[in-house]
């Protein structure tokens, strides 16, 4: 009985380690071309198209609502002891650091990362990328590695982005709705915004974060088993590896970044 | 220049502990259209991939073209399917892309000619396999048989030496059915190609090939001209031919004596 168990857990352990072993190797043969930009330019271009730019609704109202829902929920404890006026930095230091990298990536990899292994399982399932691979093309230089790029140029930018919208959801709900002194909400925000410390680690999270969902939601779908049932389980479950992974990741960043 | 293009030496193939084949050897002629034959699930499919390089053998040799497939590295591989080409039954089509750009997708990746010279040869291709008029359109506006046919003019882009076909013929209408077979014969005659169909509508088959192997149980059963198979001696050979429910190939799946399951039941 215990053996059996442990034999379960042994296979198990063997299988994940086996799936990070091929995920790294899929990573290694997308990224280790010399890129021909003559090619490899349009391709990018048309992925940061699909995986950015197309993302950039969600991105937007999401950064918005945080943005307001945090400065209503600020202002209520921050206006028990008259420091409405430090609504400006929690707001900001909220985002920069911790909602806008967690929540792009948490929605990025709902919009653009299940879309992106159901597409890549879907090729496999349909016999494009054999049929790549026929034809003398690379579908890991063709196929994977713009996409991967794409990801990870676009997913900081959408953070920002993020963070940005969101500071003007909380002036608009802070200061427009609520009366927050406008120049007050401003000043404060100057005065306790890092660069280094909070914009740039907010940035370094991202790019974390990116490279993590992007290769997670790549390798989930160039992985799938290609039948209907098996690009389904895919794609959930680079939604729920990658929103875990981001999670975790985020704790050890903080940790490392704001921890001591 | 050897006549033979496609020589398999010895082949042995596992998927796990599945022996798919033990021991086998077959040669295509150069300039000729082979077929190879056998029941479902006898792994005519992996063969293909094996000459295509995208499976490893167990043992033995697939030279192409006095290469040998499986020793070469990654560089060579990727140089050496430049001369081949596989049609496979789905068709394969890129679905983001049009026909047109199907077809100039392997010029556009291995040369760097003109955008009105590429032009010339797709519509050539198109021509060739009477889908100049959807040159527009999208893989999933295309009938089963035209996508076929798309993805046979893509095939044959960049001029192969060597064109693999899978089940070409599998759930084709009559027509499509007729325009492939004509297009297989047409084109390997027309481009000086060596083809491989593998196949098994039988009928469609032995009209268009040269040389015929019947593959099952892990090996080559029987080969030889379509007349000379006809008459092989061999059962199963003729099982597969006349297409006989029972013989070697047994209707029924392996299972316990029937009368005594019956029984067990009413007991």
């Amino acid at each position: 009985m215990i053996v059996d168990k442990l034999q379960q857990l042994g296979q198990h352990s063997i299988a994940k380690i086996q799936g990070m072993g091929r995920a790294t190797i899929m990573l290694f043969g997308a990224l280790i071309a010399w890129p021909t930009p003559r090619k490899s330019f349009p391709l990018l271009l048309k992925q940061l198209y699909v995986v950015g730019v197309l993302s950039l609704l969600i991105i937007l109202v999401s950064g918005l609502f945080i943005g307001m829902v945090l400065a209503l929920q600020g202002y209520t404890v921050l206006s028990k002891f008259g420091a409405e006026q430090m609504l400006g930095p929690l707001v900001a230091l909220s985002l920069l650091r911790e909602l806008g990298p967690v929540v792009t990536a948490l929605l990025f990899a709902g919009r653009a990362g299940s879309a992106l292994t159901a597409e890549i399982g879907l090729m496999k399932a349909t016999e494009q990328l054999s049929g790549m691979e026929m034809m003398a093309v690379d579908p890991l230089r063709r196929i994977i590695a713009p996409r991967f790029w794409a990801g990870v140029i676009s997913m900081p930018l959408l953070a920002m982005i993020f963070t940005a919208v969101g500071i003007l959801g909380g002036h608009l709900v802070g200061v427009d709705w609520l009366g927050v002194d406008g120049g007050g909400y401003w000043s404060a925000m100057q005065a306790n915004v890092d660069f280094q410390q909070d914009i740039l680690n907010g940035v370094i999270k991202s790019a974390v974060f990116a490279l993590i969902v992007t290769w997670i939601a790549l390798h989930k779908g160039f992985d799938a088993v290609p039948t209907s049932e098996g690009i389904s389980q895919a794609t959930t479950q680079t939604v729920v590896t990658s929103s875990l992974a981001v999670l975790g990741f985020d704790f050890i960043l903080t940790a490392v970044m704001f921890g001591g | 220049m050897s006549d033979i293009l496609v020589d398999i030496q010895h082949l042995t193939f596992k998927r796990g502990d599945r022996v798919i084949y033990d021991d086998m050897s077959m040669q295509f002629q150069r300039g000729k259209v082979t077929a190879i034959m056998g029941p479902s699930g006898i792994g005519k499919t992996t063969l293909l991939r094996l000459i295509g390089g995208q499976l490893k053998p167990e043992q033995g040799k697939i030279l192409v073209d006095g290469q040998d497939i499986p020793q070469l590295n990654r560089k060579d591989l990727y140089k050496a399917r430049q001369k081949m080409s596989m049609l496979f039954q789905s068709g394969a089509m890129f679905s983001d892309m049009s026909v047109y750009d199907n077809v100039a997708f392997p010029i556009r990746e291995h040369t760097r000619l003109p955008e009105e010279l590429i032009r010339l040869m797709v519509l050539m291709k198109l021509e060739a396999v009477g889908l100049r008029g959807a040159r527009d359109l999208m893989p999933a506006e295309l009938s089963g048989g035209m996508a076929r046919r798309a993805a046979l003019a893509r095939a044959i882009a960049l001029d192969p030496q060597l064109i693999l076909y899978d089940e070409p013929f599998a759930g084709q209408d009559p027509i499509s059915m007729g325009v492939i077979v004509r297009l297989i014969r047409s084109l390997n005659n027309a481009l000086g190609l060596t083809s491989v169909v593998v196949s098994h509508d039988v009928n469609e088959v032995m009209s268009i090939a040269d040389y015929v192997y019947v593959v099952a149980e892990q090996k080559v059963i029987g080969q030889g001209t379509p007349d000379e198979l006809r008459s092989h001696p061999s059962a199963l050979v003729q099982q597969f031919l006349q297409g006989q429910s029972d013989g070697p190939v047994p209707f029924h799946f392996k299972a316990a004596s029937y009368s005594a399951e019956l029984m067990e039941l009413a007991k």
